[in-house]
């Protein structure tokens, strides 16, 4: 098994102790940063940034892997003990797990989602294991206008047709392909949208962008709603342990979160609400004791957690295959792998994999000390989520401003921050999704090198999208997937009329 | 999507399709500006031009949705917890751009947070904002080696 033989070497770098307390450090980051209530684990990543500058590469991606599912782990805490999920891919966690925690078995509860957890995250990181490999050999074969296609796809799928409304979701997506256009031309050396400031020559910083829009735009949200109500923290009371009846009923949810969570993930269709959702209705119908869900049911958290977590991992593998980054959190690991130069993709695989398996290692490494760390720390995690609200933000937006001012110490940077956290201020309250506007900064540019890379080569003939069979069958499906929201929405509304 | 009867007209629907034109205004004068003529291919003019079309269809499908009412009614605003932390921040930069270091920004920016989330200590924050600040400082100067903008309490250590 070449695969097998590939994760083996990737686990020697991973169980360096270096790497391993790079992996703690993580571990624990990842998950205090990500129990903070109304911080997902996008912005978990995105606030640890600086934290990994000075590493070497291998150390930094590890450290990731680690502060990744360990933000993941920490919303699900949030989720289940006040209510506030930090990610939507939370949400059927805190509809049955505060429940559960309402009622007094917060232990049960958070014991189901950390071993569930651990499940999928282990099952899902075996999916990377034998998929990568298989992936990158037909990826190898791309060429710029397959790679074309394929992002035009994560495009339409990322904004368009699983949001709540195709329209504001492409808008979020053009306004980040905007953004991306600033900066200087790679090809040519031209200088794009910079209206004469030497600052915006380098184009906007993917971190600068992201932080804004979730860190400060969240900050401002909740502060500019009338009465900010204190959230209530349930206590754990009782049993950590899950009782043998815990245990029965949770363990056919775990496996069937997993099922739902990878394949999910890992094609460029966007976040984790489906596969949850997907989960969470599954487990209701299946259930044996269905008056229980919406009062606490256990496999109402077991299932959509880890469906979430085999997601979280599914969405590794066009990222770590193809360079596509199909969720905000994705988008901000490849910002961190873009801080190096390095490009995910089947280049790395072939050059760096010292890099890629260590990472891949580190998942199994920061999963297994998670389920180890995370039940016996639980009263940590508790007494910082009742840090008071005004301190709370307080902190996030030293730390937010930090992280920029850390990764580039100047005004420029500064204010572009405060822009970004006013436009996701205002992006929030109207209802416009944040997340397509990091892919769109984050992809527009290499979907544009590709094109151009394409089009240079057919000397300038268009055919050539349509040309190869691959690119020419994505860019149907990113048609279909465009034209889909439009048409369903079309026939609600000739049904609703004929009613 | 919920149907209301009632197809009421959204001023901030229509303000968005107007930024959002304007948007695509500024990049085709942008774009129209740059002084290159042609090379292989697409040259760096053809996305921009693109993704000022997009932005103006888009500015015709968020005025749709304006006129038909499309839009969510936002709540009541709090503007002084708006206008204190944006004040925060305006502190921060003002102190860096003067030279005032990392140290006292921050402390100011976490006690205007604070003040925004409705505390009414403002003297006791900025101290507990001077203290995470300096612990902040440390850790990420001497410990991480990251250069952190310095001022006068910054020289200190």
């Amino acid at each position: 098994m070449e695969a097998f033989g590939s994760l083996i070497h990737g686990l020697s770098i991973a169980a360096q102790p270096m790497n391993l307390m790079y992996a703690f450090i993580g571990v624990m980051l990842g998950t205090a940063v990500g129990v903070l209530p109304g911080i997902g684990p996008a912005l978990t990543v995105a606030l640890l940034l600086p934290v990994t500058f000075k590493l070497d590469p291998a150390g930094s991606l590890i450290m990731f892997a680690g502060i990744y599912y360990g933000g993941m782990y920490g919303g699900s805490t949030t989720a289940i003990l006040i209510n506030t999920p930090g990610e939507s891919a939370s949400l059927a966690t805190a509809l049955e797990g505060h429940k559960m925690a309402k009622a007094g078995r917060g232990g049960p509860a958070l014991a189901t989602s950390a071993i569930g957890s651990f499940v999928a995250g282990t099952l899902a990181t075996l999916g990377i294991v034998f998929l990568a490999p298989w992936l990158v050999k037909i990826a190898i074969q791309f060429g710029p206008e397959d790679y074309f296609a394929l992002m035009c796809v994560a495009f339409v799928t990322v904004s368009a047709t699983f949001g709540d409304s195709p329209v504001r979701g492409l808008t979020s997506l053009f306004i980040g392909l905007m953004l991306g256009l600033v900066g200087i031309d790679t090809l040519t050396g031209q200088a794009r949208l910079t209206f004469g400031i030497p600052e915006l020559l380098d184009g906007i910083e993917v971190t600068t962008l992201a932080v804004g829009l979730f860190a400060i735009g969240e900050a401002l949200y909740i502060a500019s709603r009338p009465a900010h109500l204190a959230d209530t923290i349930e206590p754990v009371r009782g049993s950590l342990w899950m009782t043998k009846e815990d245990w029965k009923r949770s363990w056919k949810p775990w496996l069937r979160g997993t099922a739902f969570g990878f394949p999910i993930g890992a094609l460029p269709a966007g976040g984790a609400e489906i596969p949850t959702f997907l989960s969470y209705s599954t487990e209701k119908r299946l259930c044996k004791y269905p008056k229980e869900f919406g009062h606490g049911a256990i496999e109402g958290v077991a299932g959509p957690e880890a469906a979430n977590n085999a997601s979280a991992a599914g969405t590794l593998v066009p990222l770590l295959t193809l360079g596509l980054p199909t969720s905000a959190t994705a988008a901000m690991m490849l910002a961190g792998f873009q801080q190096y130069g390095l490009n995910p993709g089947p280049l790395l695989f072939a050059e760096r994999p010292d890099l890629v398996w260590g990472l891949i290692a580190s998942l199994f490494i920061a999963n297994f000390m998670l389920i180890v760390l995370n039940l016996p720390l639980v009263g940590l995690w508790v007494k910082l989520l009742s840090i008071p609200q005004p301190w709370l933000y307080g902190g996030i937006l030293v730390f937010a401003t930090m992280g920029t001012i850390a990764a580039n110490p100047s005004v420029v940077e500064l204010i572009q921050l405060v822009v970004f956290g006013l436009m996701g201020f205002l992006m929030r309250r109207y209802d416009f999704p944040v997340a397509p506007v990091v892919i769109g900064l984050i992809l527009g540019p290499i979907a544009e090198a590709q094109l151009r890379r394409a089009l240079s080569i057919s000397l300038g003939d268009p055919m050539v999208l349509l040309q190869s069979p691959l690119s020419a069958t994505l860019l149907v499906i990113a048609l279909l997937a465009l034209a889909a929201p439009f048409v369903l929405r079309g026939l609600d509304k000739m049904k609703s009329t004929e009613d | 999507m919920e149907e209301t009867g009632q197809r009421r007209i959204d001023p901030v629907g229509i303000a968005i399709a107007g930024v959002l034109a304007a948007l695509a205004l500024i990049i085709i004068l942008d774009t129209n500006a740059l002084t290159l003529t042609s090379v292989y291919g697409v040259g760096p003019k053809a996305m921009p031009y693109v993704v000022a079309v997009g932005l103006g269809v888009l500015a015709i499908g968020n005025l749709v949705n304006a006129l038909t009412g499309g839009m969510p009614a936002g709540e009541e605003l709090n503007y002084q917890a708006i206008v204190r932390i944006l004040g925060g921040l305006a502190a921060l930069i003002a102190v860096i751009g003067f030279g005032g270091g990392f140290i006292i920004g921050t402390a100011l920016l976490f006690a205007m947070t604070s003040a925004a989330f409705g505390r009414k200590a403002f003297h006791i924050d900025l101290l507990i904002g001077l203290g995470l600040a300096t612990v902040v400082f440390l850790v990420f100067s001497k410990l991480l080696s990251l250069t952190l903008p310095s001022g006068p309490l910054e020289h200190l250590f």
